[in-house]
């Protein structure tokens, strides 16, 4: 925002409606806006102009953008768009107090601004956190601005009115965490249990369900429900498999055997490929990604679980079930559990065998050597 | 020891019911469910619904095997004695624990005399202890991955301790490995039953469909205890 704008801000008081209109956004669009936004949060659709009048009159609250352990693409998936959507707008617009990737200040003036934001605003400023906490020597696997990253998630969520973790690192650990995880990674929940955390798992986290969180917030003054793990449940509250497209190919006993065969060809389910649809939760299937262009699955490749603690270290990709611990990478639950139920009959075979040829002493055996009867 | 053998009434109607009703739901989940893991069906069009039907017989049956085995665990506080629950936990004695080595002595060679029991073999009933665990890790890992359909429902709610000891793809896994144990155990069992009705000589694999098994001790007789709970109807 020019200084212009910034004056102009104080002299009228800010809304969103009005930043938008500013940047060429039609009170048609930023309706519509409202409406899709609503319908994300699933939410009735009467609730659409409630949304608007909130956004109407919201106070701008500043937000700040922590990235740690990360490869930032959160913020490519939010940044990386031919068009900025209303959405991305409203997130621009929120979202100026500090960010690593795309702020305009650098150095000391940048930490100054974040500290200003902590001070200032404590206890009513959004955080938004990327990337894993290392755990491990004090946390002395990465730092910014000469304080390590746990020092950092301590003080910055310790005292914002909500944190939002963005994607599957911050959420739970992520890659990072994936086994031996050297740095000892952790999410933001378990590296500051004492924060208000939401998290929005995925790799990347779907940037329209984290513009749902913040206007959520914006409109009712806190977090929208969330499930066990943390996760907003009106994205994280129906399987993958609940709601996707190849589903009746599924339900119909129609599976892709190989990449590229005739039925990948056709679209059918990718279940035997190793698709985790079935055991992930996330509404990929209904709000898509980029502007609602395409999804993993639509794209003709397996779910790999991505929103899921552990995915990481649990699901092989391409396989449907997690190997066996202790055995090698070659063999499978079903292997092993034959070769047991093999090793079992064969056991039993052999003591009955050795059984037919006993003799047992008391008068009940007489005539029980043929074994049969 | 004589060969004079009594006939006793051993297996109560219940007993012999939920060990049949286990049978078939074993047979028909183990076969369904090793279809829905590894499906090697292809269904000819859309509307073919194959995996839909396969999938609800396993539903169907998972929860004929539940109220079987919970009706079964009811049964050990109200049935007769050799229904009861302290049949499945010999080792807790010194008299079970004696009666146990001496099973095992038999099936390790160990000695030439088959043991005589008159309900439950004390080695089967350890062993029968140790499947209903599994049973039990198989209905509630079954119950918890089927009600992802509907989180935050009452199944959902109620099952919530084993979502957090354990991820979905975890619960697949070792529901995959504790059927092959249960598969152990059938063989196991299919085989000392079939051992134990040549050598005891009394009525062994009969005995789970007519009830009685025959047995050396006259006094074999112990009375349900359901009648316990309907005092009125106990004039018998």
């Amino acid at each position: 925002m020019d200084r212009e704008g910034k004056e102009k801000q104080k002299k009228e008081g800010f809304s969103v409606a009005r930043m938008l209109e500013e940047r060429g956004v039609s009170r048609r669009d930023f309706l519509k806006f409202c409406s899709t936004v609503t319908a994300a949060m699933a939410l009735p659709a009467t609730m659409a102009p409630k949304v608007a009048q909130a956004l109407d009159k919201v106070q701008r609250p500043p937000l700040v953008w922590l990235e740690f352990q990360d490869c930032c693409g959160d913020t490519e998936a939010l940044l990386r768009s031919a068009n900025p959507t209303v959405g991305e707008l409203v997130l621009d617009i929120l979202s100026v107090d500090y960010h690593e990737t795309i702020m305009a200040a650098a150095g000391h003036q940048a930490e100054a601004n974040l500290e200003k934001t902590v001070k200032e605003f404590q206890g009513k400023y959004l955080c938004v956190v990327e990337g894993s906490i290392p755990m491990k020597e004090g946390g002395a696997y990465g730092c910014v601005g000469g304080k390590s990253h746990l020092a950092r998630a301590r003080q910055v969520c310790g005292s914002a009115a909500a944190t939002i973790a963005v994607g599957t690192c911050a959420s739970y650990g992520g890659i990072a965490a994936a086994a031996p995880n050297p740095t000892g990674a952790v999410g933001v929940k378990e590296a500051v249990p004492g924060a208000t955390v939401i998290n929005l798992p995925g790799c990347p986290c779907n940037a329209d369900n984290l513009t749902a969180v913040v206007v959520h917030f914006l409109t009712f003054g806190k977090l929208p429900s969330l499930d066990s793990h943390g996760r907003p449940l009106f994205a994280y509250g129906k399987r993958i498999h609940d709601n996707c497209e190849r589903r009746p190919h599924f339900d119909a006993g129609q599976y892709v055997e190989h990449w590229g065969d005739d039925a990948h060809r056709k679209g059918h389910c990718l279940y035997k490929m190793g698709c985790k649809g079935p055991a992930t939760f996330h509404n990929c299937p209904t709000q898509r990604f980029n502007e609602k262009v395409s999804w993993p699955v639509a794209a003709g490749h397996g779910c790999v679980g991505c929103s899921e603690p552990q995915f990481w270290d649990t699901s092989p990709l391409y396989r449907r079930l997690p190997n066996v611990p202790g055995f090698g990478i070659e063999q499978n639950a079903d292997k092993i559990g034959l070769a047991f139920a093999a090793g079992v009959g064969g056991a039993f075979a052999i003591h009955g065998a050795m059984n037919a040829l006993r003799k047992d002493k008391d008068g009940a055996s007489e005539n029980q050597k043929d074994g049969e009867e | 020891m004589s060969d004079k053998k009594f006939k006793q009434y051993i297996w109560e109607l219940p007993v012999r019911w939920c060990h049949w009703v286990n049978v078939l739901s074993i047979v028909v989940l183990a076969a369904t469910g090793v279809l829905i893991g590894n499906p090697v069906f292809i269904g000819s069009s859309t509307d073919a619904y194959l995996m839909g039907w396969i999938r609800f017989i396993h539903f169907v049956f998972a929860y004929a095997f539940l109220v079987s085995v919970i009706t079964r665990m009811i049964w050990t506080f109200t049935g007769n004695c050799y229904a009861g629950w302290r049949e499945y936990f010999p080792f807790m004695g010194a008299a079970g624990r004696a009666e146990m080595k001496e099973v095992f002595d038999y099936y390790t060679f160990r000695s030439k005399h088959p043991p005589e029991t008159t309900g439950h073999n004390p080695m089967a009933a350890t062993a029968y202890f140790g499947v209903f665990c599994l049973y039990w890790f198989m209905i509630l890992t079954g119950f918890a991955m089927y009600a992802e359909h509907a989180p935050g429902g009452t199944m959902h709610s109620l099952l919530k301790p084993v979502y957090v000891l354990m991820t979905t793809q975890t619960m697949h896994l070792y529901h995959h490995l504790v059927m092959y144990l249960i598969f152990g155990f059938v063989i196991n069992h299919v085989y000392s039953a079939w051992l134990m009705d040549i050598k005891e000589k009394g009525g062994e694999i009969s005995s789970m469909f007519s009830g009685y098994k025959f047995t050396t001790s006259p006094y074999a007789v112990c009375k349900s205890r359901l009648w316990d709970f309907f005092p009125w109807k106990s004039k018998k």
